[in-house]
């Protein structure tokens, strides 16, 4: 059944309350119009967070002398002193297990992985010591930590260093993660995370580090923050939902981009937070368009898209005219070789294939069999 | 299978029930024995620790009255009447006084002291390391050390050259945007190669990633470093790896992985295996000194010492672990004295020597696999180099410092100098060879496109 031009109306989806008011489908500049990295916004928002609090410390492998291993904590330790900006030995198990410690104890450790990668030898830590903890002590224990680093497929690193962790982190109850896209996100999120009293995961991307980002004069104020757990509607549509996080809502935007010559009309999501995960905005889109396709980097089994999918057959299962599209990375460790490592990331024009798959999608799927 | 019998007897050796006894040192004999048994049978968390107790402290209580009450209260099973093998400390007043009285703890006789004494944190002098050569190449006087003859004296530094040119090119060629990454051995060709000349072709390396000089010595062609660095079709990886992280089955040598440290309890694990095989080899693994922070260090060490595990550990202790300097990373006296926390033997080497370096692993090969236990070398060296290509080691350390080592240091100067007085090298071999090698890894370069 074709419903190019869905007439369900559905509620709005969120919009940001410090972006310009609903009415402008697509994404705004500001009048100011500054640009600004992903890697400033997240030096300024440690920057201001370490200067307002001064429970707040940041460590991690090369994070003081060397400025940062991608220069994200560039200039701190001149500004804070080592015993605010702390550079550890090689044991991700042993200082996350520090900074876990000192949670426990009242400050509020922002640690640093050189990878999520590299993150997997600190697991014990980061879910048996942080993430179950208020939970098993009823409430009686917080712990005010941050775990955050690049996460997913960088250029050329093989696949020890290129692994998405947002599904596993994310199935985890007693951690928060979050995934930010633009410079907004970094800044907004990271804040919110330091003055959260819970352990949350910080999922950033090594690629976007240097990309600028337009922000409005709101971005620049240290009191920003954007509130945990809602997904923003980076381009509002009316024929597909796209749902994406981190880097793929570039690559995501850029699909809508070339869908629109088609005249498909996609919605695209920034989802901002794996966990909790913005279900009202994905299902109040999805009836509003009755088309899903979920983008992400990661393995696709078990996969952030998966869960997506799920809750969708769970609240809006009549609302959809199509069945859910997921795109996520090829199911194989990620090879190096540029030619191999483009083929088993998702690239835009997988997700053009899908959303007009979703959109022109005639006969039950049983038609391959 | 005999290994498992000889662990067995192990096993059997550690079960056999050590009885703790807790000195009262203030109290007399009499007093004494009956406040243990007052312990024993009032305490429930000793178990049949108290059932055995009650038997070999015979000697101490009066009354055989009770000790029969006793018995027949405490009903033990076989096993435990059979494990009380051990020996009971006399008793008497002359012993009282005595410093040198020992105790038996699980773990074993520990002699104990009525004074207080820590163990300094730090021994009053370091460690010295092990050199035979001094920085002009001259055989230090009253040094001992087993004579290299010409062909391994001259294959070893051949092999130094060709370790330095290639990775001076590769370097190049990633900064050229060739490749997009390479990691140099810089500083420390010697610990490379003598250890490779050392070692035989049937001991399995657990390399960490600046050993390539290993894979060099035993046969892996530049043509083959540079297909790897390429990910091109003839990588025996097929481009699913990052570069330098080299493999080879038919040359012993595990592929690399980038986790630091995690090859120190695969070694254990490897080497675990290999006594099975019997054959006259062990496991060689590499770490460096910011790997030795690693959780994996300590499992790794730990358990080779109880699996008698016939691991060769070398730590290459090169003063940086990307920006971090030895001073940031232990306050131990280097990686050496770790080795006997751990019940490994281990030695301190200057890794800048390639003859003491040879002689050392040598001799340590030897008595890894003829004792059948783990031994830790420790090489101190330099990095030289930045950590890989995408680091500058001049943001963090004086350019003055890496020149010295570069040049005053410089570990194929001091064993070209050590090789030429033998006779063994000239000038003009020395040009040859080095235009000849450059050559080479260029054409191999250029060559590896053809497969991409």
């Amino acid at each position: 059944m074709l419903r190019i031009a869905g007439n369900k109306l559905g509620a709005r989806g969120f919009t940001s309350p410090f972006l310009k008011p609903a009415g402008l489908t697509l994404r705004s500049y500001s009048s100011s119009a500054k640009q600004m990295t992903v890697r400033e916004a997240l030096n300024s928002a440690l920057d201001e967070e370490m200067s307002a609090d001064h429970n707040v410390f940041l460590m991690g492998e090369e994070v003081g002398e060397y400025q940062g291993a991608y220069k994200v904590s560039k200039g701190l330790m001149q500004k804070f002193g080592p015993q605010r900006v702390v550079d550890t030995p090689i044991t991700e198990a042993g200082f996350t297990g520090i900074g876990v410690g000192a949670a426990f104890y009242g400050l509020r450790p922002v640690v640093e992985f050189m990878t999520f990668n590299f993150a997997m030898q600190a697991m014990d830590h980061i879910i048996n010591s942080a993430a179950k903890t208020n939970y098993m002590s009823s409430g009686n224990i917080n712990v005010p930590i941050v775990f955050r680093g690049p996460n997913g497929a960088a250029a050329g690193v093989g696949a020890q260093h290129s692994q998405c962790y947002a599904a596993w982190y994310g199935s985890c109850p007693g951690l928060k993660v979050l995934v930010p896209y633009s410079s907004e996100d970094a800044r907004g999120l990271l804040k919110a995370a330091i003055r959260d009293p819970d352990p949350v995961v910080f999922l950033e991307n090594e690629l976007l580090y240097g990309e600028a980002f337009p922000v409005s004069a709101e971005v620049f104020d240290s009191g920003f923050c954007i509130p945990i757990g809602k997904a923003k509607i980076e381009r509002e549509g009316k024929h597909v939902t796209i749902t994406s996080f981190s880097k793929m809502v570039g690559f995501s935007l850029k699909a809508a981009e070339i869908l629109a010559k088609d005249g498909i009309d996609a919605e695209v999501i920034n989802l901002r937070s794996i966990r909790p995960l913005d279900r009202t905005t994905i299902n109040a889109s999805v009836r509003k368009t009755n088309r899903l396709v979920t983008v992400e980097e990661g393995f696709p089994q078990h996969g952030v898209g998966a869960e997506i999918c799920t809750s969708i057959v769970e609240d809006s299962f009549g609302y959809l005219d199509a069945p859910v599209e997921r795109i996520a990375g090829a199911d194989v460790p990620m090879p190096y070789a540029a030619n191999l490592e483009r083929m088993a990331l998702p690239q835009v024009e997988d997700i053009v294939r899908a959303a007009k798959r979703a959109c022109y999608r005639s006969l039950p799927a049983a038609a391959t069999a | 299978m005999a290994i498992w019998l000889s662990r067995s007897k192990k096993i059997a050796h550690l079960l056999k029930p050590k009885i703790a006894y807790f000195p009262q040192p203030k109290i007399a004999p009499s007093e004494f024995s009956y406040k243990i048994y007052e312990n024993h049978v009032n305490s429930s968390s000793f178990g049949t620790l108290s059932g055995e107790n009650i038997r070999s402290p015979h000697v101490f209580l009066d009354n055989s009255a009770t000790m029969s009450a006793l018995n027949r209260q405490w009903r033990r099973t076989e096993s435990t009447r059979a494990g009380e093998q051990v020996e009971t400390v006399p008793y008497s007043d002359d012993n009282y006084e005595d410093e040198n009285q020992a105790l038996d703890f699980p773990g074993g006789r520990v002699s104990f002291t009525h004074e207080m004494k820590f163990i300094s944190e730090a021994a009053d002098k370091r460690i010295p390391c092990y050199r035979v050569l001094s920085d002009d190449g001259y055989p230090i006087a009253g040094s001992r050390f087993e004579q290299v003859d010409k062909e391994t004296a001259v294959k070893m530094y051949k092999s130094m050259v060709t370790l330095q040119i290639m990775d001076n090119i590769f370097y190049e060629a990633q900064r050229q945007g060739r490749i997009s990454f390479y990691l140099t051995s810089t500083g420390e060709e010697a610990i490379n190669i003598a250890t490779a000349a050392a070692l035989t072709s049937d001991d399995v390396i657990l390399p960490q990633y600046r050993e390539p000089g290993i894979l060099l010595w035993r046969g892996f062609t530049l043509q083959e470093f540079a297909n790897q660095c390429f990910g091109n079709s003839a990588d025996y990886g097929k481009g699913k790896q990052m570069p330098i992280h080299y493999g080879s089955n038919k040359h012993n040598f595990f592929t690399i992985s980038s986790p630091i440290a995690t090859q120190l309890p695969q070694a254990a694990g490897v080497a675990y295996s290999l006594k099975m095989d019997k054959k006259e080899a062990c496991v060689v693994a590499f770490t460096g000194d910011g790997g030795t922070s690693e959780g994996d260090f300590h499992a790794g060490l730990n358990f080779a010492a109880v699996m008698d595990a016939p691991v060769l550990f070398i730590c290459r202790n090169n003063g940086w672990a990307i920006s971090t300097p030895i001073s940031e990373q232990f306050r131990s006296d280097g990686v050496v004295v770790k080795g006997q926390a751990y019940g490994i033997r281990s030695i301190r080497v200057d890794g800048n020597d390639a003859l003491a370096v040879y002689n050392t692993i040598r001799a340590a090969r030897e008595m890894v696999i003829h004792e059948q236990k783990p031994v830790l070398v420790e090489a101190l060296s330099y990095r030289v180099g930045h950590h890989s290509t995408s680091d500058d080691s001049t943001k963090y350390r004086p350019v003055d410092e890496i020149e010295h080592w570069k040049t005053a240091r410089n570990p194929l100067a001091r064993f070209r100098k050590w090789v030429h007085k033998n006779g063994w090298w000239t000038d003009d071999e020395e040009s040859e060879l080095r235009g000849s090698i450059r050559k080479q890894v260029k054409y191999f370069i250029n060559a590896a496109y053809f497969f991409l």
